[in-house]
């Protein structure tokens, strides 16, 4: 018996569909990606923390969802996480009957045993375009019983309750606690983990480098005292300019001389530790085939991102471009003039996503290996 | 720097595994390069493309497409560069050739884009391997063979079953699985003899293994990336070409998608291709292992396929690289505001199916291999895969409302024998075995299809059993559209008409959403106006503003008797109502190997239905001033009238006289009325009925029911005993019209434009081929070189008399028959015909123009005809990939396409016409083997040929001849036997599989004899 569900957004738009998952209720910012593989992977992407998610592409949960097998280092192999990160689920046509040799669940299963609804028969494409014209919006998921009324004022103001800052946070994505990930290699590095996923730190550990995963407001006397020979400063979620701590840290860290690679909300707090500005895009770009352009060398790749907000060009100090949009000329990508220093916003760890960009590890083991403490 | 003028090949006549996909792909090119101000110059014998039109190609040179006749080309034109990549394997076949004998080095002709040393790189299999597995890239388990021993040692050493292929053909010619030794020196036999460098690849069979392709480009600065990927319904071990195929791929996850991704452009990063490659995987559908099965340097029809399904305009795009652009700075012609680097994300479902036409085929084979089998192909686009499933089996007009619209009472054996075995009704026998309790599981074991698509095809079986089980309340009926069912199966089902599903839909306001096809997942603006419709939505992508509008419908999936000549009318019939001033001009199609479904060639283009629920789907929403039928052969005609009872205004002829035209009986009234003569016919409903009338005028007689095209059920019977045989294959029509079959008769077809009272007659065709050829398969000449004055006023008044009782406006096309002065209609058809773009481009004439002038009722003086050449047409055949099928042409169309050449001379045209259909004519002293009966007149024919060959006949030792015919030493066959015997079809046959050129027909036999000396 299939269950009933309506997504209400905060300009009052109210849209009927289908619930599946969890039984309950959840607000969260509404954002739309239009990756057409790897729901299993976005979905454990700790950036879309506090995020209602809408899949463009219809078909979703057609070959079901995978074991959490780890690998050696403890680091699941199917997933970037260890739960599901987003809030609800929006899609239009969900797979009840999933076929996949390394397949463990549905997705209908998976969404009820982490306690999140779901919402399917919508049409995504219709909703991707109020976003699309009207601006990523906050919006509400709610999966009720026949018998249930729903007061779509009471949900409403539900909705306007909320703060964006909260329910996107990168205090809630990052770890507690540092922990090290050997990989039999020397160099260390330490990772600032805004929200990582785990694709990161196995690009990392595949590079022979030890990676220390450290909270968003670990101090940078507390980094330095892992003498740590290159820094990484993670994906995440939410608004740059509420990560202030991080952004004082990356000041510091930015004195020495020890390279540093940011990935995503990574690059976006570099350029606010150097004076810089973010700005919130219109609709993120949320996707696995986003053009950029290597603004030096003028090669072009297909990239898999997820942000919601970009690097103003005109703000930037000391550094220069490095990638750029090829559709919306946003900056992709930023590099210092002088220092080892440089960040992409979109994933070259992909998962999910194309791999074209997995040289940029290299590039930045390189600078690993050869920075003499 | 930019070259001034390129050569580009074309690839002739349409054959099974070389389509419209070319015509579509050839005229982007030849578009990219003019907007560069670029000349260019095209061979292309296909005279029914677009392509070959001068507004699209600057120069156009109808010759068969071998080296010598390129050289010659290249001499007159003295081009710059040459394009290979766009006219299929035939012209990349061409290309290599031209290197191979040193003459692009010769002539200082650059290759545009991918160069002869990567082509190679991919069609040799050895080097391919090589290539591939030196970067560590893994292939199938293989080795080639230059003899049979050979062929056996490897084979023995990677274990059977294996697959046999063979370097340099298309569509896998000679390809086949063995399973045990014996299989394998069959198979191996032809394959080395169809190969261009006699060598055979012997590989390890992934049986069962699933098949995915991946459409990848690069560009001169090697940047790469994807168009998209496409997973076969059917797993490896069935031709791609006779696979369903979705897209994107369905089962796979991201690990796998982009290790596949990956690997693509690694490989085309390898093999330094420019411009767009299509590579083959096969995928264990039970871990991530994999192998790469081929690559095709060139545009195919999976790019077309791919394009039509994304939206990106690839062989324009690669067009442009070829000339040195980068990726970045193609602006993407869909949203005007990006560039054409980036990955299409689509969200909806693609389905493209298969057409076969096996039933036009006395013998052949249906199972589905290696080899490909299908004539055409439609795509579907829906929001679920049911409901794009649904819309295919539809779309390729095979009279199948859904996958579950098949009665049969088949036994759990039968079933199970058809999943193992497949052929064109697989699909519907998984559907059957769903109903008859078969677990899904069991399907897959059976059939090796994932598991995936299997259970969705039983979600469509559920609804099926809820339709007919439950009252149809709006929950079921939504649900119903939303899997893609037609109102007309739901009507069948629920025992009610189609008109009432309509109404009670509409009542309950389930209508479909129009959506738009944006590249980009609506993620930016877009203002493309390529659209779908889908009951999968909330609301339509569009808004509709009154505006003059047309819509013309198109031919819809490319079958036996229709195909690229429609498209060509179509297009042309489009572009002229635009330069009549028609604000918006909407097209309907859903053929993908199509220029009409390419969205920039229309104001807009719904890639939908051509059946009445659709059309009036869309013409409820756009709420046009007027329909066009009359362009897109039978299938848009065939629905005329429902249209027109359903209010639809159609322009041109009115259906009354569409009517009268198409019901053989009205027709033959009319004709009686008129004075027109006519061999003596009779309306006739059952089998006692007709042997009477039989009896009567005597065998043989021509029997066919109304409203068919290309013969269809229309059969000549020679005897009492052939009609009773007859009446119990046709269960469907009750309505025929049986006349006497005038035999020894001379065909001619008359093509014009109808102006109501006033007529343009355009071409008066002559058929070589005596009636009985179905003219689709004959040869035609114009002008006419045989028929008397008074035999040409006779038809030319008869045309005129019947185009101004009907009332004709718009295209028309009468046959005739003429036998001692007398000249007898048989046979009106009130749209474009088959032979229009023929006419056209002989008389140079656009007629698609003029009939437009007619519909919209606009006068012009009628065109002055002189004729400075002589042109002809002749019938491409595709016997040599329809295994076991009888090569003797009959009332049943049996061509797949058409070329025509013309000439300064009769003789001219007509060697160049034959040649360009693949008889290559062969040289002084050669072996030609002609097979007549005993008595028969055919001594002259032989006299003549035995001037110039050496002759060979049915007398001589069968064995020599086999062994000769093995050896390809016979370089033609003539084939005039009147009965066959199974050991003189076997040597026919074989001839075939051995690609020696074959003549079956007396008089084509006849004019060749005098033509070649």
């Amino acid at each position: 018996m299939t269950k009933k569900a309506v997504i209400l957004l905060e300009d009052g738009t109210l849209i009927k569909g289908e619930g599946f998952g969890y039984q309950s209720e959840a607000i969260g910012e509404v954002v739309f990606n239009t990756g057409m593989v790897g729901y299993p992977e976005t979905l454990t992407d700790p950036s879309y923390k506090g995020q209602i998610l809408v899949s463009t592409y219809p078909l979703i949960g057609n070959y079901g969802v995978p074991k959490n097998e780890k690998d050696e280092f403890g680091l699941s192999n199917n997933f970037e996480s260890e739960k599901i990160q987003i809030k609800s689920y929006i899609i239009s046509d969900l797979c009840e009957h999933p076929n996949h040799w390394a397949k463990n669940k549905t997705l209908d299963e998976w969404f009820f045993d982490q306690k999140i609804p779901g919402v399917f028969g919508i049409d995504t494409r219709a909703l991707t375009k109020k976003l699309r014209e009207k601006g990523t919006m906050m919006g509400l998921v709610k999966i009720f019983c026949d018998k249930e009324k729903i007061n779509k004022k009471d949900l409403l103001a539900k909705i306007k309750k909320i703060n964006y800052s909260e329910i996107c946070s990168v205090k809630e994505a990052s770890t507690k606690k540092p922990f090290l990930y050997k990989s039999g290699g020397s160099p260390k590095v330490v990772l600032i983990d805004c929200g990582v996923k785990y694709s990161i730190i196995k690009s990392l550990l595949k590079r022979n480098l030890d990676v220390v995963v450290v909270p968003y407001n670990y101090s940078f006397e507390e980094i330095m005292k892992f003498k740590p020979q290159g820094i990484v400063i993670s994906n995440g979620p939410g608004d740059p300019k509420d990560c202030k701590e991080t952004v004082e840290v990356i000041k510091s860290l930015m004195k020495t001389d020890i390279p540093i690679f940011g990935i995503c909300l990574g690059t976006e707090l570099i350029s606010l530790a150097t004076g810089g500005n973010t700005y919130k895009l219109k609709f993120g770009h949320m996707g696995q085939n986003h053009p950029c352009i290597n603004t030096e060398n003028k090669k072009c790749y297909v990239t898999s991102q997820n942000h919601g907000y970009a690097v103003d060009a005109r703000s930037l100090i000391d550094f220069k471009v490095l990638f750029s949009n090829i559709n919306d000329n946003s900056v992709e990508g930023i590099k210092h003039k002088t220092k080892n220093i440089f960040a992409v916003q979109f994933h070259p760890e992909a998962s999910p996503g194309p791999t074209d960009t997995g040289f940029l590890f290299d590039d930045f083991a390189k600078m690993v290996y050869n920075y003499e403490t | 720097m930019k070259p001034k003028k390129v050569l580009v090949l074309g690839s002739g006549g349409i054959q099974i595994g070389q389509a419209g996909e070319f015509d579509y792909s050839g005229s982007q090119a030849l578009k990219a390069l003019k907007e560069e101000g670029i000349k260019t110059v095209l061979i292309n014998p296909n005279i029914a493309t677009i392509q070959t039109d001068e507004k699209i190609a600057g120069k156009v040179y109808f010759l068969p497409l071998e080296v010598k006749n390129i050289e010659d080309v290249i001499k007159k034109e003295k081009p710059e560069c040459i394009l290979l990549g766009f006219g299929g394997q035939t012209a990349l076949n061409c290309g290599v050739e031209l290197n191979e004998k040193g003459l692009l080095k010769k002539y200082n002709l650059k290759v545009l884009g991918t160069q002869v040393k990567s082509i190679k790189m991919a069609e040799d299999r050895e080097k391919f391997k090589e290539t591939i597995e030196s970067a560590g890239l893994k292939v199938p388990k293989s080795g080639k063979a230059n003899t049979i021993a050979e062929a056996k040692k490897i084979a023995s050493k990677i274990g059977y079953p294996v697959i046999i292929r063979v370097a340099y053909t298309l569509g896998g010619k000679g390809s086949g699985v063995a399973k045990n030794q014996k299989e394998l020196e069959k198979i191996a036999r032809i394959g080395l003899a169809q190969s261009m460098i006699k060598q055979i690849l012997v590989e390890e069979y992934l049986c069962k293994w699933k098949e995915i392709e991946y459409e990848v480009m690069r560009d001169k600065n090697d940047n790469c990336m994807i168009i998209c990927n496409m997973e076969n319904f059917d797993p490896m071990g069935i031709h791609t070409g006779d696979s369903i195929v979705v897209a994107p791929s369905q089962t796979l996850t991201n690990k796998e998608y982009h290790k596949l991704r990956e690997i693509s452009i690694k490989v085309i990063k390898l093999l330094e291709i420019i411009g767009e490659c299509n590579i083959q995987f096969a995928l264990d559908p039970k871990s991530e292992d994999y192998r790469i099965i081929e690559v095709n340097p060139r545009l195919s029809r999976s790019s077309a396929l791919a394009s039509k399904a994304t939206g990106y305009p690839i062989a324009y795009v690669a067009a442009k690289l070829s000339l040195g652009y980068t990726l970045q700075e193609i602006t993407n012609k869909v949203t005007e505001a990006t560039c054409s680097f980036f990955e299409p994300s689509l969200d909806y479902v693609v389905v493209k199916m298969p057409r076969w036409d096996f039933q036009k085929f006395e013998g052949v084979s249906k199972l589905l291999g290696v080899q490909m089998k299908s004539i055409g192909e439609a795509m579907a686009i829906g929001k679920t895969f049911e409901e794009a499933l649904q819309k295919a089996v539809r779309m390729i007009d095979k009279g199948y409302e859904g996958i579950c619209d098949f009665e049969e009472n088949s036994t759990k054996e039968k079933i199970k024998h058809e999943i193992l075995n497949p052929t064109d009704m697989r699909l519907f026998y998984i559907a059957k075995a769903i109903e008859k309790g078969f677990n899904t599981k069991k399907i897959t074991e059976l059939s090796g299809i994932d598991e995936w698509f299997i259970s969705k095809i039983q979600n469509i079986v559920q609804i099926k059993n809820e339709i007919k089980k439950y009252e149809l309340n709006k929950e079921i009926l939504l649900k119903a559209k939303k899997y893609g069912f037609s109102d007309k199966e739901i009507s069948k089902l629920k025992k009610c008409s189609e008109e009432d599903i309509r109404k009670l839909r509409k009542k309950n306001d389930i209508i479909p959403f129009v959506k738009q096809i944006d590249t980009l997942a609506g993620e930016y603006p877009a203002k493309t106006n390529y659209l779908y419709l889908t009951y999968n939505g909330q609301e339509d992508d569009i808004e509709f503003k009154k505006k003059k509008k047309l819509i013309v419908l198109g031919s819809g999936v490319y079958r036996i008797g229709s195909s690229v000549e429609f498209d060509w009318c179509c297009v042309n019939t489009a572009w002229a109502l635009k330069k009549k001033g028609i604000e918006e001009v909407i097209m309907i199609n859903c053929n993908p190997e199509t220029v009409s479904t390419d969205f920039d060639v229309l104001d807009k283009l719904y890639f939908e239905e051509i059946s009445v629920e659709r059309i009036l789907d869309i013409y409820e929403k756009e709420n046009p001033d007027g329909i066009i039928v009359s362009v897109g052969g039978q299938t848009p005609n065939n629905i005329a009238g429902e249209l027109a009872k359903n209010k639809v205004k159609i322009i041109g002829t009115s259906f009354s006289s569409i009517d009268k035209a198409e019901d053989r009986n009205k027709f033959s009234e009319f004709l009686d009325q008129m004075e027109i003569g006519q061999p003596e016919w009779k309306k006739v409903k059952g089998e006692k009925e007709t042997i009477e009338f039989c009896k009567k005028v005597c065998y043989p007689v021509i029997i066919r029911p109304s409203y068919v095209l290309s013969g269809t059920g229309m059969k000549i019977i020679e005897n009492e005993k052939d009609m009773k045989k007859y009446f119990k294959k046709i269960i469907k029509a009750n309505n025929f019209t049986v006349s006497k079959f005038i035999e020894n008769a001379k065909e001619v077809d008359v093509d014009g434009i109808g102006y109501g009272s006033k007529v343009f007659i355009a071409g008066i065709l002559e058929h070589i081929e005596n009636a009985g050829t179905h003219s689709g398969d004959s040869t035609m000449v114009i002008p006419t070189v045989s028929l008397g004055y008074y035999e040409i006023k006779k038809i030319k008044n008869y045309t005129k008399k019947i185009v101004s009782n009907l009332m004709i406006k718009g295209p028309f096309n009468i046959q005739y028959l003429v036998k001692e002065g007398d000249v007898l209609v048989i046979e009106c058809n009130l749209r474009a015909s088959r032979s229009m773009p023929f006419v056209s481009k002989m008389i140079g004439v656009n007629l698609m123009e003029l009939g437009v002038d007619s519909m919209l009722d606009e006068r012009k003086t009628f065109p002055k005809i002189t004729y400075k050449n002589y042109g002809v047409k002749s019938a491409q055949f595709s016997y040599f990939r329809l295994e076991g099928a009888s090569p003797f042409s009959s009332v049943e169309m049996n061509s797949t396409g058409e070329v025509a050449c013309f000439g300064k001379t009769f003789k001219e045209a007509f060697l160049n016409s034959l040649a360009a259909k693949g008889i290559k004519i062969p040289v002084k002293g050669d072996k030609v083997l002609v097979l007549v009966n005993k008595n028969s007149d055919c001594s002259e024919i032989i006299k003549k040929l035995a001037k110039k060959y050496r002759i060979m006949t049915n007398e001589d030792n069968e064995n020599d001849v086999i062994k000769l015919i093995e050896n390809q030493e016979i370089k033609l066959v003539i084939n005039l036997l009147k009965n066959q015997k199974s050991k003189e079809f076997i040597i026919t046959r074989k001839c075939i599989d051995m690609d020696i050129p074959l003549i079956t027909n007396k008089e084509l036999a006849k004019v060749f004899s005098e033509m070649v000396n």
